[in-house]
């Protein structure tokens, strides 16, 4: 594992690099907005990590909080069976379709919905017992950082484009500002609260928190906003070319995004490495003294 | 030319953002190692 990481970290140099080259170089210039555009190769790839890191710490924080019973284990394990099969069929029925945003297809939704069981035995199975709440944390941190790239690139190419920095009330931006404040009080909750209760309690926040990432998501379909369309499953309509270099960077962003949760996966388990050789450590000087005050107390009476 | 320099601001925001959190992860990484080393040298 320890030769993987540096082989992973060169590859990783190496396709951020190409994919710079391919936004600044390769992609053509928007006939509309100009230069400014090529910011979309750094705005969305950031998003869709967020979302898919913020997906992975609502999963694994779902597996923390009921794996504390067999019972609420198996009975998820059964709901996540449950939300594959109708996602996979559900979409397809001519109801449901009805209720689809116009260019978004059945079949993406229900792939969509397929990854939800999956991730969820996948996390089981890679992540199990305490490890699910150190993937929560780590997921939720580096999914803070990706979306703070967002909310800053977002308003610097809002302003040449739209004239202003920020559009207040508009869905896309208030919610996805709102999922950012929602995951930084999850940290802070981590940080600052010692109750043996703050993993369950983050836990409970993270699900919470989760159910903001399909508004955020979703919006730009129902509602009106300032904010364009999805470049992909939208209807709109986007050169291959800037296609191609945009799931280049978005590849490029999500192997650099698992090398860093690598490595914040790798910290927090130090850290509580660290805090069991320091409660060991208190333990022992705690028996320590008593034994020392034991005959002193006895020779006193 | 004035939009451009948006593009610049942007591509140079996320990189000070992503080296600034590598760096604070080194940090911590270096203080919890050190941490374990005075643990160690305790016992």
């Amino acid at each position: 594992m320890k030769k993987i990481f540096p082989i992973l970290s060169i590859v990783t140099v190496a396709l951020l690099g190409y994919a710079l080259y391919l936004a600044l170089v390769v992609a053509p210039t928007d006939a509309l907005q100009g230069e400014v555009y090529r910011i979309i190769y750094y705005h969305v790839p950031s998003a869709w990590t967020a979302f898919l890191l913020f997906f992975i710490n609502f999963v694994a924080s779902i597996r923390y909080l009921t794996r504390s019973k067999a019972s609420t284990e198996n009975a998820a394990k059964w709901v996540a069976i449950g939300i594959g099969v109708v996602g996979l069929v559900a979409p397809f029925l001519p109801p449901v379709r009805r209720l689809i945003p116009p260019g978004m297809e059945p079949s993406a939704v229900a792939t969509t919905i397929v990854l939800i069981p999956a991730l969820y035995f996948l996390v089981g199975k890679l992540f199990p017992g305490d490890r699910l709440d150190v993937l929560a944390v780590t997921s939720a941190e580096v999914g803070v950082v990706f979306c703070t790239i967002v909310l800053i690139t977002g308003p610097l190419w809002a302003r040449p484009v739209w004239g202003i920095w920020w559009a207040p009330g508009d869905i896309r931006l208030t919610s996805t500002l709102v999922l950012w404040l929602i995951y930084v009080s999850y940290l802070v909750l981590r940080r600052f609260s010692n109750s043996a209760q703050t993993q369950m309690l983050a836990a409970a926040l993270a699900v919470f928190g989760a159910l903001d990432v399909p508004l955020v998501y979703l919006s730009i379909w129902f509602f009106r906003t300032q904010h364009p369309q999805p470049v992909i499953g939208g209807g709109g309509s986007m050169d291959p070319r800037m296609l191609h270099v945009l799931l280049f960077s978005w590849l490029a962003f999500l192997l650099f995004g698992f090398l860093v949760c690598w490595s914040r996966f790798r910290l927090e388990l130090l850290k509580r490495e660290v805090e069991q050789a320091h409660a060991m450590e208190s333990l022992a000087g705690a028996e320590d003294s008593e034994k020392a005050s034991l005959p002193l107390s006895r020779s006193s009476r | 030319m004035n939009a451009v320099k948006f593009l610049f601001a942007a591509y140079v925001a996320t990189w000070a953002i992503h080296l600034f959190y590598i760096g604070t992860l080194v940090r911590r990484f270096s203080r919890l190692r050190q941490q374990l080393r005075e643990l160690g040298k305790g016992k």
